[in-house]
């Protein structure tokens, strides 16, 4: 009987430990207590780490979604840690992001993710880990649509150029500004003048001037077969050492390599007016008779054409930039528009290689005329029979790059 | 001295200089002419150096942390083999750099090019020309029809007759009348530039010819 009184204080401290914890939370009459403890704040869930995908590696993307029901955090932390075990805060981000592309891991290496929600300065709830091993994929699947086209393109253009070379004859329709580079080089012979060369402003990572260089060969194994200088100042040293070997070479085509004068091709500067400046001083001390504009070129083209036009020159252009045209086309005697100055090597050479490749382009045009009037036809009927508005949206998707 | 007069005045006189040419071909003008080649010719090598090649080579090659990145020593090469055009006998290496140079142009730009000057464009005018007014209707057909011709136009293979021949004069009819609209826009733009040059001679610099001769208030 004398356990009585022990068996019941256990009772009454079971019964009170009961109580407290269903009460949750600390104890009440305790007067520090955490903002974050006071009342339920939402927390985040389903979290998600994962390789982002399409790309060289070196990064993961994190989502997540929050709690309905609770208070909203402050903000949000991303949390990663490494494989030696050491907990890094990535970020802070404002409430309502729900996810995150972290950029700084290393490939193959296992990180673990967790966002935390904070509330009154504190963290309030968090997340489990996840992880995630950035890689590299080889393929990006966005451009998918575009790599089966240019496929396609390139055999339709290899096919063309192997027809080419098993002397099928290629018919290339008559260009007039290429047709007139014989005669101006012919007028500025005539004349005892020089040939000015001018290969627009970029530099030789652009297809323009890579363009240019292949007609600058033409224009300087004219200028040797005919003995007439041939003055090429350029904007950029690249330009001029590809510029001097081009018209090195087309001398020695002609087999007049003595005839070759490095010094004609010259660099000036690589400021855009500053070298519409030297150019113009070229043209007005020279007085070129033949000025050929053809290549990149921007606000300067008009200082230069009109130049070229006050000092009495023929002057053949040809640029592929849409805001440069009209000043050509203004004060020039020929203009190549756009893709004529990319057609100028085909047509000039008559290499079958190089006329099997502008067919295959020509092909390719069809095929984007075809695919437009398809594309339009579909989308306009398709707007009162919807089916065929699920043509219009498959063309429209194999076009796309994402 | 008062160094923001001489800039004024220096920028002014350099102004008049360049625009003598409009008479004629002299003096002042060569000798302005050959300050902006000369000076933006050093500027761009100064540039160059401290803004690409330190940068993009130099600090990779050798962080900031230590360590030698042996990869980079491949571009440097490549670099002198540009630089050796200036040896006959070893001349012939630059042709390896320059390769690379325009091989790399070429294959980068081919992508860029055919996606936004090709894909986009075509994805751009798959549309229903039949929405919104008879206004829109007419520019819709008119966009339409212009990329069409304007394609046609672009067509080597095919003599420009008959019917690809009327095409074709549709398709550079519209792209003429959009250079017409172009240079309009353009020159416009120009006129400005001729504007802020005239503001600088008439506001900035006029003012201080009476101020240099103790004239006026």
């Amino acid at each position: 009987m004398n356990r009585l009184p022990a068996v019941i204080l256990l009772l009454l401290m079971l019964t009170a430990g009961a109580a407290m914890s269903q009460s949750g939370g600390p104890p009440p009459g305790d007067e520090v207590r955490s903002a974050a403890l006071e009342q339920r704040v939402s927390g985040p869930m389903e979290l998600e780490a994962v390789d982002s995908p399409d790309d060289a590696g070196g990064a993961v993307d994190i989502n997540w979604l929050m709690e309905a029901e609770g208070t909203v955090p402050d903000s949000l932390g991303v949390i990663r840690t490494g494989p030696s075990g050491e907990e890094e805060l990535l970020a802070v981000l404002p409430t309502g992001t729900l996810l995150y592309r972290d950029t700084t891991p290393l490939n193959g290496t296992a990180y673990s993710y967790s966002i935390v929600s904070y509330y009154g300065g504190e963290i309030a709830g968090a997340s489990g880990e996840v992880q995630a091993v950035p890689s590299a994929q080889w393929l990006y699947r966005g451009r998918v649509g575009m790599m089966i086209i240019l496929v396609i393109l390139t055999g339709i253009i290899l096919f063309y150029i192997e027809s080419g070379k098993k002397g099928r004859e290629l018919y290339i329709r008559e260009i007039a500004g290429l047709a007139a580079v014989d005669d101006a080089v012919g007028r500025a012979t005539e004349m005892g003048k020089p040939v000015l060369y001018i290969p627009g402003i970029m530099d030789m990572d652009d297809i323009q001037t890579i363009a240019s260089m292949v007609i600058l060969g033409r224009v300087a194994r004219k200028t040797a077969e005919y003995g007439s200088p041939l003055l090429v100042p350029t904007s950029r040293s690249v330009v001029m050492s590809v510029a001097q070997e081009v018209v090195k070479e087309g001398y020695i085509q002609a087999g007049r390599p003595d005839a070759y004068n490095k010094e004609n091709i010259n660099y000036l500067t690589d400021d855009q007016f500053g070298y519409a400046a030297g150019v113009d001083g070229i043209m007005v001390r020279e007085k070129p008779a033949a000025i050929f504009l053809l290549g990149t070129f921007y606000a300067e083209s008009l200082i230069l054409a009109e130049t070229g036009r006050s000092v009495g020159a023929i002057q053949i252009s040809g640029t592929a930039m849409p805001s440069q045209i009209p000043f050509f086309v203004a004060a020039c005697d020929y203009t190549l528009i756009g893709e004529e100055l990319f057609a100028a090597s085909a047509y000039l050479s008559r290499e079958p290689k190089l006329l099997g490749s502008l067919k295959g382009q020509d092909a390719a045009k069809l095929f984007f005329i075809i695919l437009i009037v398809v594309g339009v036809i579909a989308a306009t009927i398709g707007q009162f029979w919807p089916p065929l508005e699920s043509v219009a949206e498959f063309l429209r998707d194999l076009v796309t790059v994402n | 001295m008062n160094w923001e007069i001489v800039g004024i005045w220096l920028g002014a006189l350099v102004t008049l200089c360049l625009y003598s040419f409009l008479y004629r071909d002299n003096p002042y003008y060569k000798f302005a002419e050959h300050l902006f080649v000369g000076m933006s010719a050093g500027y761009w090598v100064i540039y160059s150096i401290f803004n690409v090649l330190i940068p993009n080579w130099w600090d990779n090659m050798l962080p900031e942390g230590g360590g030698f990145n042996w990869i980079w020593v491949i571009p440097g090469l490549f670099a002198l083999f540009m630089l050796a055009r200036m040896v006959p006998r070893i001349a012939g290496l630059s042709r390896l750099a320059l390769g690379m140079i325009v091989g790399t142009g070429a294959g980068l730009n081919m992508l860029t090019f055919f996606q936004s000057n090709a894909l986009a464009q075509v994805k751009g005018t798959i549309f229903s020309v039949a929405t919104g007014g008879v206004w829109s209707i007419f520019s819709s057909l008119v966009l339409v029809v212009g990329v069409v011709s304007g394609l046609v136009y672009f067509f080597f293979s095919k003599a420009h007759t008959g019917f690809t021949g009327k095409t074709a004069n549709v398709g550079i009819t519209i792209l003429m009348v959009a250079f017409g609209a172009s240079f309009g826009y353009t020159i416009m733009a120009r006129l400005s530039l001729l504007i802020g040059r005239c503001t600088f001679l008439l506001e900035d610099w006029l003012p201080t010819i009476p101020r240099l001769l103790g004239i006026g208030g």
